[in-house]
């Protein structure tokens, strides 16, 4: 727990390893064009397998930093890489490299349901798509809930999200500015009640 | 007109984006809730169909809240609402990675985490619940949800394939005449 035993911090390892502007722009170009269906698998290929910007464990604790942090995951990651190869300019460049061409497909995408929404096959293909999309947060949701082994407290505290958010229909932004403490504070006393057991 | 439309854009999501903890899937039924019931910029239909093309482009989820600007206010509602989303929460990106670098308390950062997780899979199932009802209509949509739901559990393939999926047995469906 001592603040100076620790020289594993996040990006601590990255001196030495030198990336400009212009590689973090392209770089981040690449997740934005390949990421098709979420970023994060492209975001990791990228990074850590075909530039090495990082290793594994450092984009590891990256995106353990980037999950908790409201937002686009990758985005958040994109900041805080770009902030550690070049500060604050690099920071931007990375994201708008991430979000450059996803905008511009969007844009593209968006015109061509306004010009042809009212085409039959269009319609269905839309209203199918949607359906799918529906299917695909279910089932990424479930499939964490069960991978990721929660506590009993944690399963009350998921529940009880999904009760006032998906059930009672509360507004989320003070839902959630009330649940996260308690849910933190909770983890706190866990994670102290168990270090008493040792 | 114009800058009320971009002030209210910005005024809506800059909050919501604040508790978007593990992405805007988190956040769906706070979106919908904002521009379907309280500001009735759109039908739940629309809000549906929006969220799926923004899930057939690639780059983060989160870009439907772009393309619910797009589809207010143009290319200016594009980029309020894209700024509105991803600024405040790249500036808090910002400050926390120099700040872990610093102190590098991992285990804060854990109990944090362990804390936070929970409520990030439970609002992300909270959205499936709205954003499932938003696409509904009827035994076909949602024996395609049923099936995206199960390809997702089961496989680890791109879910573009479900997507790709769905349109396929929607059209498919419409031209044997089975649904509307």
């Amino acid at each position: 727990m001592s603040k100076t035993s620790a020289p594993a911090a996040p990006g601590s390892t990255l001196i030495g390893r030198h990336v400009n502007r212009r590689e973090l722009f392209l770089g981040f170009l690449k997740v934005g064009l390949i990421g098709f269906g979420g970023t994060a698998p492209a975001a990791h290929h990228v990074i850590v397998e075909d530039r090495t910007w990082l290793s594994e464990r450092e984009y590891a604790s990256l995106l353990g930093i980037g999950q908790i942090l409201p937002g686009a995951n990758t985005v958040n990651i994109a900041v805080m890489i770009g902030d550690r190869f070049q500060g604050v300019s690099g920071a931007c460049v990375s994201v708008i490299g991430l979000l450059a061409m996803p905008l511009v497909i969007l844009v593209i995408l968006a015109s061509l349901y306004q010009h042809f929404a009212t085409a039959p096959g269009v319609g269905a293909a839309i209203t199918g798509t949607a359906a799918a999309a529906a299917g695909l947060v279910v089932g990424t949701a479930l499939k964490m809930a069960w991978r990721l082994r929660p506590t009993r407290l944690a399963i009350v505290f998921g529940l009880i999200t999904i009760a006032v958010i998906g059930g009672y229909r509360l507004p989320l932004v003070e839902a959630v500015a009330i649940i996260a403490p308690l849910s933190i504070g909770a983890a706190m006393w866990e994670h102290r009640a168990r270090e008493r057991m040792r | 007109m114009k800058n009320a439309m971009l002030w209210a854009i910005a005024r809506t999501f800059v909050p919501l984006s604040l508790v978007a903890i593990g992405g805007a899937n988190a956040i769906l039924p706070g979106i919908h809730h904002q521009v379907v019931d309280r500001l009735g910029w759109m039908d739940s239909a629309t809000f549906a169909n929006l969220f799926a093309i923004a899930q057939a482009a690639p780059g983060p989820n989160a870009l439907v809240v772009s393309l619910i600007g797009w589809h207010m206010a143009g290319l200016a509602g594009l980029l309020v609402a894209s700024l509105a989303m991803f600024a405040p929460t790249s500036v808090m990106a910002l400050a926390v990675g120099r700040l872990v670098k610093r102190m590098a308390d991992v285990h804060l950062l854990q109990v944090i985490q362990a804390g936070l997780v929970p409520i990030a899979v439970g609002l992300m199932l909270a959205s499936g619940i709205v954003i499932t009802r938003a696409a509904d209509r009827g035994w076909l949509t949602a024996t395609i949800t049923a099936a995206t739901t199960w390809f997702v559990l089961r496989c680890n393939r791109n879910p573009l394939w479900a997507l790709a999926g769905g349109a396929l047995a929607s059209i498919a469906a419409m031209w044997l005449g089975l649904a509307g």
